[in-house]
């Protein structure tokens, strides 16, 4: 009965990697509109105008207060009482950014504050103009903070997008929930879904720990 | 565009909102404690002297991290009546959140064991204590306190996921959401509801994390 389902399952193979494309692309095209969104609102978040600030900060807790399907299912059944009508994938690229947006923001807003006081009024102080200040003195200096943690994001971003397969957009995750309805063995269906994943969130995560491990790694022993 | 709100459909769904909101603090609670164990040994493994034991941990860890929750509550939906094991719903979905949330505190508790200096390690070493005696007296208490920040964190982001269990049908609060919507056609009364049910929490959350870091009440035993 093995043989016979994972024959069954070589047979579908191809619409797994359909599906695993579909993952690439979507959390692809969401990471660079989440950073975007998040640079831009992490900017917000540290301005001194309390009503801009406040708001960038409701946002950002309700990105992160909330699941992600909470959020999908606001996005596509709610949205519409508005009139604003999506289709699946449209409500999906719009969820993801807005999620990875705000948590982005947080993690730019973060990493800016680690900067001195001292950096800005030196900028200041040299005649700077807040574009150049935040360009040539703040941001680069902010930049090694953040990339840890952006990195970090992106991955769950990417594992994060496998909820949107709930309102029906063909991902990897959809493909293998539809595809046990047919080949009733979770164990080999889910393990290749799993395997997508892993196949792309495990060299990341690895990048990130040697990136981490030069700095801060030390062997310990109990 | 939306006339009115309808406070009455919620005043009939109250109680069902309550079983929602206690299943989800009960099915994370019980989580994080199960999590919390299989935490503890996994990082005490991990650190441990066998290195073919040590990769295996490692490897489990791994793959918990690099693939989505969604995924890994799927397969053992699906897969574990393969085995002959018959869990409900509820069981399902605990089983898969203590498994998934373990592998996170583990991460964390090992940071945190890498953050008390070797020397005091080898100083009970050399006082005769045992691997017991040294985790429980000197090792643990120094790094609980100094994973207390990042635990919270953890059992924000339990919180969130449970509402993955709503996809198996476990009834939990944004089960609640999508039963108004399907019985009473009310998405935006439901799932308001549900969203500001989950951001009460996580503001508590938020707030005990903050307070938490600002008293530095568990630094004094580092």
């Amino acid at each position: 009965m093995f043989s016979f389902y994972l024959q069954k399952l070589i047979a579908a193979f191809p619409f797994f990697l359909e599906g695993f494309w579909v993952t690439v692309w979507l959390s692809g095209l969401c990471i660079v509109t989440g950073t975007i969104l998040g640079f831009l609102v992490g900017l917000l978040r540290i301005s001194n105008i309390k009503p801009v600030k406040f708001m960038a900060g409701f946002y950002s807790d309700i990105t992160r207060g909330t699941p992600f399907l909470v959020q999908i299912f606001f996005i596509y059944f709610i949205f519409p009482e508005f009139g604003i009508q999506f289709e699946p994938m449209e409500a999906a690229i719009v969820g993801l950014t807005l999620l990875n947006g705000g948590f982005i923001c947080e993690i730019v807003a973060a990493g800016i504050e680690m900067i001195p006081k001292g950096q800005w009024e030196a900028a200041e102080a040299s005649g700077f103009s807040p574009y150049q200040r935040m360009r040539y003195i703040i941001l680069p200096q902010a930049t090694p903070g953040i990339l840890g943690p952006l990195t970090g994001q992106y991955i769950s971003g990417i594992k994060e997008s496998a909820i949107i397969s709930v309102i029906g957009v063909m991902d990897v995750t959809r493909v293998g929930w539809l595809t046990v309805q047919r080949i009733p063995n979770g164990l080999l269906v889910f393990s290749l879904v799993a395997l997508f994943y892993f196949s792309i969130c495990y060299p990341t995560s690895r990048l990130i720990a040697r990136f981490e491990e030069k700095t801060t790694h030390r062997e310990i022993i109990l | 565009m939306i006339e009115y709100f309808n406070y009455r459909a919620l005043f009939d769904y109250s109680d069902l909102y309550l079983k929602g909101l206690l299943n989800t603090l009960g099915i994370s609670i019980i989580a994080l404690i199960l999590g919390g164990i299989l935490g503890v040994v996994l990082c005490v493994l991990k650190l441990g002297k066998n290195k073919a034991i040590s990769r295996i941990v490692t490897f489990y860890i791994d793959a918990m991290r690099s693939t989505p929750l969604i995924v890994q509550v799927y397969f053992f939906y699906f897969s574990l009546g393969n085995f002959g094991i018959d869990f409900n719903e509820f069981e399902v979905g605990i089983l898969a959140l203590s498994l998934h949330s373990g592998a996170y505190i583990s991460e964390i508790l090992r940071a945190g064991i890498s953050s008390i200096p070797q020397g005091q390690i080898e100083a009970a070493m050399s006082s005769g204590f045992s691997l017991f005696q040294r985790l429980r007296y000197i090792i643990l208490p120094q790094a609980i306190g100094a994973t207390v920040p990042p635990l919270l964190g953890q059992s924000i982001s339990l919180v969130k996921d449970s509402s993955l269990l709503s996809l198996i049908s476990v009834l939990e609060l944004t089960r609640v959401g999508q039963v108004l919507t399907h019985e009473r056609f009310l998405p935006v009364e439901g799932f308001v509801t549900t969203a500001a049910l989950y951001l009460l929490i996580y503001y508590f959350l938020k707030h005990l994390s903050l307070w938490s870091q600002k008293r530095l009440i568990f630094k004094e035993t580092l």
